[in-house]
This record gives C-alpha cells, structure tokens and sequence, in this order.
C-alpha cells in the first residue's frame, strides 16, 4: 500500500479537501449556522480526520509487517499528548475560574 | 543495523518532539486570551494568508511522498526534481511564515507584548525552525544523490527525511487549526 502513488493522492486529495472545509468554516462562520461549541467541535473532528489520513498515507502508521513496534509508541505518545494538552487547559482555566476571575 | 531500526529510532525521535509540540499547544491553549490590552489573535491573523501556507505545505507534502515513491522506482533525477520542489515550497512556506512575524513585529506585536504573543512566536517558530532544518537536510540530501547516486546508505535517510517532512506537516494542521482557525470562532 505505502509504496503506490494511489495512497499518496488519497492523502493529498482528502488534505486540501478537509483543509478547504475548515477554512470555509473559519471565514463563512454565518454561512454554516454552528452553535457556539459545534463549531469548535466541527473544525477539530475536521483536523482530527485529517491527521488520521495523512498518518496512514505520509507517515505509514499501519503498515508496518511483524510486530508494530511503531505503532505502539505512535498510540502511546498520543495518549500523553492528549493528556498535556486537555489537562493543562482543564487545570488552567479552573485556576482562572477559582483564584483570577473570569478568562 | 538493519533500516527497520534506524527508522523506528527516528520515529522515537519524531514522537518526542510531538511532546515538545504537545507541550508548546497546551501553553498557547492556555495563554491565547491572555493579551494583557494587545492585539488579539482575531485582530492579527489573516485566514487567506493562513490557508495559503497550509495549501503550501500541504503540497511539500506530497512532493515528498512522490520524491519516496521515485526511490522505489530507482529514478535518480526524478527523486532530485521532486525534491526541489518540496524545497521550493518549503522555502516559500518560510519565507510567508518570516514575513507575517515581521509584519507582526513592525506593529509592535511582537513576542514580548502578551503572554498570547510569547506563546504564538514560540509554538509557529519553533516550527518554522523545524522547516528550515529540514530544507538545510534537503539540500544535503539532494547533493548526495546528485554526486553519488540511490546508494542504499542515502536512500535510508532520504526516507527519515521525508517520515521528518510529513511529521511536519501533520503538527501545521493543528497549528492552522488551533491557532489561526480558532481565533475565528
């Protein structure tokens, strides 16, 4: 799969595609009529569908032969990815909420 | 050592740097409202601006991933041309990204007027510094294939160059996203 030019235009094709619909998102906010909230969430699945492509089609997460020793460390580092970042804006804007007003 | 494992300690490598990523997010995440009477991301940013380097980077992309798939194909001059166009568009990407800090600086936004604009400067140029050593990886790469041709030692690093390159990419479209994007909504 990771050697064909086929895989390669998924990833590019679906980039500029996901890419182009946050974009539109981003600047005909109105256009759209997302709530407050959807729209963040709308943007994010968007980056996130986009991050999976191009891990499959640039970066060759799945296909590794034999024990996926990549794709055991790809999936672990993400988890603490994850945790960085929610937890910190979790702790930080309960610190706001609690000690310095509103954010 | 065989190229499963030189790859795999790259990949060690590029999920560290992930944190670092993750790390530089989180603090921007936390620090954008905090603009202490400056501008704000809303008043800064330009999205077209924005959107052209993320089609720009988008395309270095995928003149990578051709420039690997040549490899496979043993087309030494292909490989070489493929790269000069990620180089192009690379440089190109650069050269956007150092006249938007300028503009910003030149308005008297610059990294030391808010914790939001300390925090910017350091997530979108600790990226553009990863772009620039990877262009500077490029030309030695090219230079190398030009002079001794695919020996089997060059193509292995040509491939932790572009699993480099793609990284790259992928940490831009959460910048485009989370940075640019969100001071939209």
């Amino acid at each position: 799969m990771h050697k064909t030019l086929v895989s390669r235009v998924i990833g590019f094709v679906s980039s500029l595609i996901l890419t182009l619909l946050s974009f539109l998102i981003f600047t005909h906010l109105d256009f759209f009529h997302l709530g407050i909230g959807l729209d963040v969430v709308t943007v994010f699945v968007l980056a996130v569908l986009q991050f999976i492509f191009q891990s499959i089609c640039f970066l060759n997460v799945c296909s590794e032969t034999g024990p996926r020793w990549n794709l055991v460390v790809f999936v672990s580092t993400l988890s603490i990815v994850l945790i960085i970042i929610i937890f910190s804006i979790w702790v930080m804007n309960h610190l706001n909420y609690n000690m310095m007003g509103s954010m | 050592m065989s190229d499963d494992i030189k790859v795999f300690g790259f990949w060690i490598y590029l999920m560290t740097d992930l944190v670092i990523f993750a790390v530089l997010f989180a603090t921007y995440a936390v620090l954008r409202d905090s603009t202490f009477g400056g501008p704000s991301g809303n008043d800064l940013f330009d999205m077209p601006f924005a959107f052209a380097e993320t089609i720009i980077l988008l395309t270095s992309s995928f003149t990578c991933s051709l420039a690997t798939l040549s490899v496979y194909r043993a087309k030494k001059n292909s490989v070489i041309f493929w790269f000069a166009a990620t180089f192009a568009l690379g440089a190109a990407f650069l050269f956007l990204e150092f006249s938007e800090f300028s503009k910003f600086i030149r308005m008297g936004a610059g990294p030391q007027r808010s914790g939001f604009l300390s925090s910017f400067f350091s997530l979108v140029g600790i990226h553009g510094l990863h772009i620039s050593i990877g262009l500077l990886w490029m030309v030695i790469s090219m230079f190398s294939i030009w002079l001794r041709g695919l020996l089997a030692p060059t193509v292995s690093k040509i491939f932790r160059l572009a699993l480099y390159w793609h990284f790259l990419d992928v940490v831009w479209i959460f910048i485009f996203t989370a940075v640019y994007g969100m001071s939209r909504l």
